[in-house]
């Protein structure tokens, strides 16, 4: 660290350098590397259709046939469908179902942080946003995205629609990049200046209703990152840094109940556990966790949380 | 997040003003964008075994897959500024009219129902209808004999026939569309030789009209 007054901006940048100096590039990148694989993976699945003839998947994030027999289908949709007043397929029920119960295994918003392009397009923009040094940030409360979310329910309802999907960026960023974009790009280009220049992760941590849905999921989700090893954390700050959701780290870092980051609102990206130049943070399950430091047993423990301790998260 | 009973009344009472002020604001400005732009244009038709409008809003999820399953590449999704709403598919007739495939694949494809899985036989399908709406520019109405219309119908002789009429006294022969048998293919509509189309797919309420409630045919 420099004696220069620390800005979060030279103090993002800061973190990074020494996770790789500690670590290595490659270790200090992994689970993002491995994010952005999969991120691009599951586009090109669905392009490699359309552009070169290889059916692995045919439709696209809203609902999708895999290689013809596993329908898949994104459940927010269909609610929005539901409540408009149309009683879905068993095609596109199954395809929920599945799609949820995905969700309730590998973490809610790992569909924000793995699958979401949109991720892709904000992340950029916050990257963007550090390296201009932009720290103008018109703060938005994080509940906005539920209330939202209930907004775009009551529209479906009213309009007899699914009304969402008349607006949402999601939507338009996977289809278009499958199917062609038209204007679309001007709804990305807000979304990506909203992230830019007003709201530091205005869209993805604040606003949006399909990351606040699959948050709902996420809940009961059993992939967790947890603060396994918290009592080698040197308090430097990187991970609430890196972090999209900072105020969900707090709990499990520095509470002395469990370790589990239990938020919903948890995208399971790794981006703590990159940073991090102690590897305090590991990817680890709710009621299965390994202790890889091999520390005593209270440390595998309290990684399950003892019933009184729920209500801190 | 919850906060462990540290908010007194107050607070409660803004907190929950905020979320439901915000939750009606969101869901009203989103329900005035949707009834504002929430109608395909007559132009743009729906795939085979649509549900009527209202109904297929409801129920389509802008997957694309029936778009993927026509072998013609005859459907797309809407984009901004497309004549259908956001996402839908639809196809413009002008441009590549639907082929009436027998086994009907963009149908079957479809997961949800927007597209009517019941529809078995192309030829029962409504996408909407033709109409002659050209009556001073076809060439037929103009003692020519076009007829290419009739000529390219899927449905032959029986969707259009051409009928010998006499108008101002010239025997003429005029392409007739009967609508109980055009599926709204749009097939016609591709192949009209003028510049404009001078027969066209409409919706069926906007290409044929409807009965009133009193004899005259006038709402009462």
């Amino acid at each position: 660290m420099t004696t220069a007054r620390l800005t979060p901006t030279r103090f993002a940048a800061a973190c990074r350098r020494l996770a790789i100096a500690e670590k290595g590039w490659l270790r200090a990148h992994k689970w993002w590397l491995l994010r952005r694989a999969s991120q691009a993976g599951a586009l090109l699945v669905f392009l490699v259709g359309p552009v070169l003839g290889l059916w692995v998947a045919s439709g696209n994030f809203a609902s999708s046939s895999i290689l013809g027999v596993v329908p898949l289908s994104d459940p927010y949709i269909l609610l929005q469908s539901v409540v408009a007043g149309h009683a879905p397929a068993t095609t596109a029920l199954t395809g929920a179902l599945l799609i949820v119960v995905f969700y309730a295994i590998v973490g809610g918003r790992a569909y924000c942080g793995w699958i979401c392009p949109v991720g892709v397009i904000t992340d950029t923009a916050h990257w963007l946003r550090e390296k201009l040094g932009i720290t103008r940030d018109r703060k938005l409360d994080r509940r906005t995205r539920w209330w939202v979310l209930s907004g775009t329910l009551l529209a479906s309802v009213a309009t007899g629609s699914v009304a969402w999907e008349f607006v949402n960026p999601v939507s338009m960023v996977q289809r278009g990049l499958i199917f062609g974009v038209g204007f679309g790009w001007a709804i990305v280009a807000a979304v990506f200046l909203l992230d830019l220049v007003v709201t530091r992760r205005g869209w993805c941590s604040h606003l949006c209703p399909v990351g606040a849905f699959y948050g709902i999921v996420g809940t009961v989700s059993a992939t967790r990152v947890a603060a396994a090893r918290r009592e080698d954390c040197t308090n430097c700050g990187a991970c609430f840094s890196v972090c999209t959701e900072p105020q969900i780290i707090t709990p499990a870092l520095k509470g002395d109940g469990t370790r589990l980051i239990r938020s919903g609102a948890c995208l399971n990206c790794g981006g703590c556990i990159d940073v991090c130049p102690v590897d305090v943070f590991e990817m680890t399950a709710r009621g299965w966790a390994a202790d890889p430091a091999g520390k005593d047993a209270a440390v595998r423990q309290d990684l399950e949380p003892p019933a009184p301790a729920r209500e801190a998260a | 997040m919850t906060r462990k009973s540290t908010m007194n009344r107050r607070e409660v009472l803004a907190s929950v003003a905020k979320a439901g002020g915000v939750t009606c604001l969101a869901g009203l400005a989103l329900t005035a964008y949707v009834e504002s732009t929430s109608k395909a244009e007559a132009t743009a038709l729906r795939p085979p075994g649509a549900l009527p409008e209202d109904d297929f809003l409801s129920a389509c999820v802008r997957c694309g897959l029936c778009v993927q399953a026509c072998p013609y590449d005859t459907l797309h999704l809407a984009t901004l500024g497309d004549p259908a709403p956001l996402g839908t598919p639809f196809f413009l007739a002008r441009d590549t009219p639907c082929a009436m495939c027998r086994d009907i694949p963009c149908t079957r494809a479809c997961p949800t129902g927007a597209l009517d899985a019941g529809l078995t036989d192309i030829r029962e399908a409504d996408m909407g209808v033709a109409v002659l709406v050209g009556h001073e520019t076809c060439l037929n109405y103009k003692g020519m004999t076009c007829s290419i219309c009739h000529r390219v119908c899927p449905i032959r002789d029986e969707a259009i026939t051409l009928e010998r009429q006499t108008i101002d006294g010239r025997s003429l022969v005029i392409p007739t569309v009967h609508s109980d048998r055009c599926t709204g293919c749009g097939t016609c509509e591709k192949h009209c030789v003028l510049g404009h189309a001078a027969i066209r797919v409409l919706p069926r309420d906007l290409g044929l009209g409807g009965k009133g409630r009193n004899q005259a045919g006038r709402p009462t």
